[in-house]
């Protein structure tokens, strides 16, 4: 019996020979009214715009102005520095659990601002960078993780499993996966209106393997939905590499074939290819060819969790081995070769992030650390239904307040 | 009107007053149901208001909980109750959270109809009650009607119900009432209590029992099918029963059981899912909590045997009347 195993483990040097042998491959960029038969061997290469060089090149450049581009900068910095502060908190105590985006700030941050309002994301857990993107408070944020009196789910979910409907934000949830087929669903009554607005869904790369994956690609395809369906890729599953979810075999973009749905595996690590394939699929969708299947190819530079130590499981340099490089770092070089940005205006900015960030966090702290400062217990019997039922009315009673 | 036309009507009415509801599931389109219950829906309101899906239960309930978040009122059908467990990961880790978790931010709106219970020799996979599992699971309501005025009316509160609900269909009722005397020729609907089911719109609110019969010496709790089991039972016992029909077990309707019990003193709870862990194990835990020192006898159940559905021995299986005059003789007695 085969049971797959990663080329390195802890005490080896990472070895990702076949990741930089995808890197070289041009991509052609198809109509978005071409038909899926003809677009089968688009989910075995690798979408690329930025090259090692940092210069644009190829079909998919998105020909968006600067201005994007340093927007999109400033908020996965923005989200790179809440990571790591946060996480820094999480370790002193003053929350239970935290998780962080780290290497894949694009794809919270992109999507966020490729898409438009109206529209509805169904993220995964490390996409703090859509509500960035979108200028949701981080006082909330951090208050959400805190579980103070301010929360804005009342101290009723773990730490970073937010929801912010009036930013487009599906609310989250630890099981993974259990959402992307409400995207599909969101997408058809959209269908069903006559409305413009679209979904996008995600789901991680561990996560293609629930029937809830599968099952979300079936509705879609047989009911044409305008939604985007995205995989987040980033080669592990707390210590599960991406071969136990059958990359040895396939890439994860091509299970969209079997379905009709055209499968496009996109580097991760490059704004302008994550933008210009989130347009061509978005478009697709609003003209109504369906739905897209999107693997974002990236690499979790972090932990699962605050629960778990990568170490453990994957060489230690994997993290900043990865060819693909850092999602900030590219664009970074990429801007400032294009003479659109410098690095002196880079640490003006995150020194400002820095000092927002941590504004941020200090008033949450005054407000409350998690146990310090809680919404009214009675609270907790708030929402179960859309009217209490006796049995809480009475729980309340019970509990003496 | 019998049961299916009852469901029907409640479903056209819907979907004639709000053009948000939906109806989707399994053969439910052209075909109109396996029960017919879906019948001319598609013809009259259009493909894309009522339409068949993939056989995939799961599916069916995550794209039916994405619609409702979206503001929809999606009914989706389940062909079978016992066809439900691939969808139970989106009905209790999803449409049951979905409002808690986001605190009101979201909402699942979504009606799940599934045929339920035993009765025509469907065999272990078509013939199973799992109420209790979704009877367990904070933020779903569970609703089971016994006659056709009752499944028009709470079918429509559960469309128009903000959160989700579990809609068990008493399938041996859908043609007509069933005491459990098997042997006797099927009845039509007409001329039943609750046959006579009014055209147009109205509702039968969640949470409201009904009392059937009103009586001084027991109080039997039942729901869908086992209504009918149970009159059979309390007229040939000759104990003096009052018998209450649950209609939703949740909500519950706890006010009208704990007065009725502290009113006769004895209790019997039936229902066809196995006994061990059953609905009626809360309902007598509840009396146990509220009625105590009123109650005369030791509350008992008859409900199906600790087994699987067996299908050759469906009468053997199904609660009989028989049982329910043995026990309402033997609680009588204390």
């Amino acid at each position: 019996m085969h049971v797959p195993e990663p080329k390195t483990r802890p005490g080896d040097s990472p070895d990702f020979s076949e990741i930089e042998l995808l890197k070289f491959a041009p991509v052609a960029k198809p109509e978005i009214s071409e038909p899926s038969e003809n677009l089968r061997q688009l989910p075995f290469h690798l979408v690329r715009t930025l090259t090692d060089d940092d210069v644009a090149e190829g079909d998919w450049i998105p020909g968006l102005s600067a201005s994007v581009y340093r927007k999109a900068l400033e908020y996965m910095t923005i989200t790179r520095v809440f990571d790591e502060k946060l996480l820094r908190i999480q370790r002193q105590g003053k929350t239970s659990f935290f998780l962080t985006s780290r290497g894949e700030e694009a794809l919270g941050v992109v999507p966020s601002l490729a898409l438009r309002d109206g529209d509805m994301c169904f993220p995964t857990y490390r996409q703090v960078g859509w509500l960035i993107a979108r200028d949701y408070p981080l006082l909330k944020l951090v208050n959400q993780i805190f579980n103070n009196r301010e929360d804005p789910l009342a101290g009723k979910q773990l730490p970073v499993l937010y929801s912010a409907k009036e930013f487009g934000f599906y609310s989250l949830s630890g099981n993974v996966g259990t959402r992307f087929g409400h995207s599909v669903g969101w997408a058809m009554a959209k269908a069903y209106r006559g409305k413009p607005d679209i979904a996008i869904g995600f789901i991680g790369d561990g996560s293609t393997a629930e029937g809830a994956f599968h099952e979300a690609l079936t509705f879609a395809s047989v009911y044409n939905a305008p939604v985007i369906l995205g995989v987040t890729n980033n080669q592990w599953a707390i210590s599960t590499f991406s071969g136990i979810a059958s990359s040895e075999h396939t890439t994860i973009a091509a299970k969209g074939i079997a379905y009709g749905i055209p499968g496009i595996r996109v580097d991760g690590n490059d704004v302008l290819a994550v933008f210009s394939v989130l347009d061509w699929a978005a478009e697709r969708a609003r003209a109504g060819f369906g739905a897209t299947l999107i693997e974002f190819f990236t690499y979790r530079a972090g932990a699962h969790s605050s629960s778990d130590d990568p170490k453990r499981y994957r060489p230690a340099e994997e993290p900043t081995s990865w060819p693909l490089g850092d999602p900030i770092d590219r664009l970074k070089n990429y801007l400032i070769k294009a003479g659109e940005w410098s690095a002196d205006q880079h640490e003006k900015m995150t020194k400002a992030i820095h000092s927002s960030v941590s504004e941020s966090i200090k008033e949450a702290e005054a407000i409350g650390v998690l146990g310090k400062s809680k919404p009214p217990v009675a609270s907790m019997f708030d929402g179960v239904f859309s009217e209490p039922d006796w049995r809480n009315v009475e729980q309340l009673k019970e509990l003496g307040i | 009107m019998s049961l299916v036309h009852a469901l029907n009507s409640a479903l056209d009415v819907m979907m004639e007053r709000d053009p948000d509801v939906l109806i989707f599931g399994e053969d439910v389109g052209f075909f109109g149901g396996v029960f017919r219950v879906t019948d001319g829906l598609q013809e009259k309101h259009g493909r894309h208001r009522c339409f068949d899906t993939p056989l995939s239960e799961g599916g069916i309930i995550a794209t039916g909980i994405g619609m409702a978040a979206e503001g929809l009122r999606p009914v989706a059908e389940i062909q079978f109750a016992d066809y439900i467990l691939p969808a139970y990961d989106q009905l209790v880790s999803e449409a049951a959270r979905l409002r808690y978790r986001s605190n009101n931010d979201f909402q699942a709106p979504i009606t799940v109809r599934a045929p339920y219970g035993g009765g025509i020799f469907g065999g272990q996979t078509h013939s199973q009650s799992p109420e209790a599992i979704f009877a367990h699971v904070t933020g779903l309501k569970t609703v089971i009607p016994s006659n056709p005025y009752d499944a028009k009316g709470l079918l429509i509160s559960a469309i128009e119900c903000d959160d989700p609900v579990i809609f068990l269909e008493p399938k041996r009722l859908y043609n007509g009432p069933f005491d459990g005397h098997y042997d006797k020729p099927l009845e039509p609907w007409s001329e039943q209590y609750g046959s006579d089911v009014p055209a147009g719109y109205y509702s039968v609110p969640l949470g409201k029992a009904q009392i059937i019969r009103s009586g001084s010496e027991a109080t039997v709790l039942a729901y869908g099918t086992m209504v009918h089991v149970a009159q059979a039972g309390i007229k040939e016992s000759g104990v003096d029963a009052e018998l209450i029909d649950l209609r939703s077990i949740v909500p519950l309707d706890i006010s009208t059981v704990e007065e009725s019990v502290k009113k006769t003193g004895r209790c019997l709870i039936l229902h066809e899912a196995s006994k061990f862990a059953g609905f009626g194990a809360e309902l007598s835990a509840l009396i146990t909590e509220r009625c105590f020192y009123h109650l005369l006898a030791p509350t008992q159940r008859v409900a199906g045997w600790d087994i699987p559905y067996p299908h050759a021995f469906e009468w053997d299986y199904f609660p009989s009347p028989a049982r329910v005059v043995t026990a309402l003789q033997s609680l009588a007695a204390h």
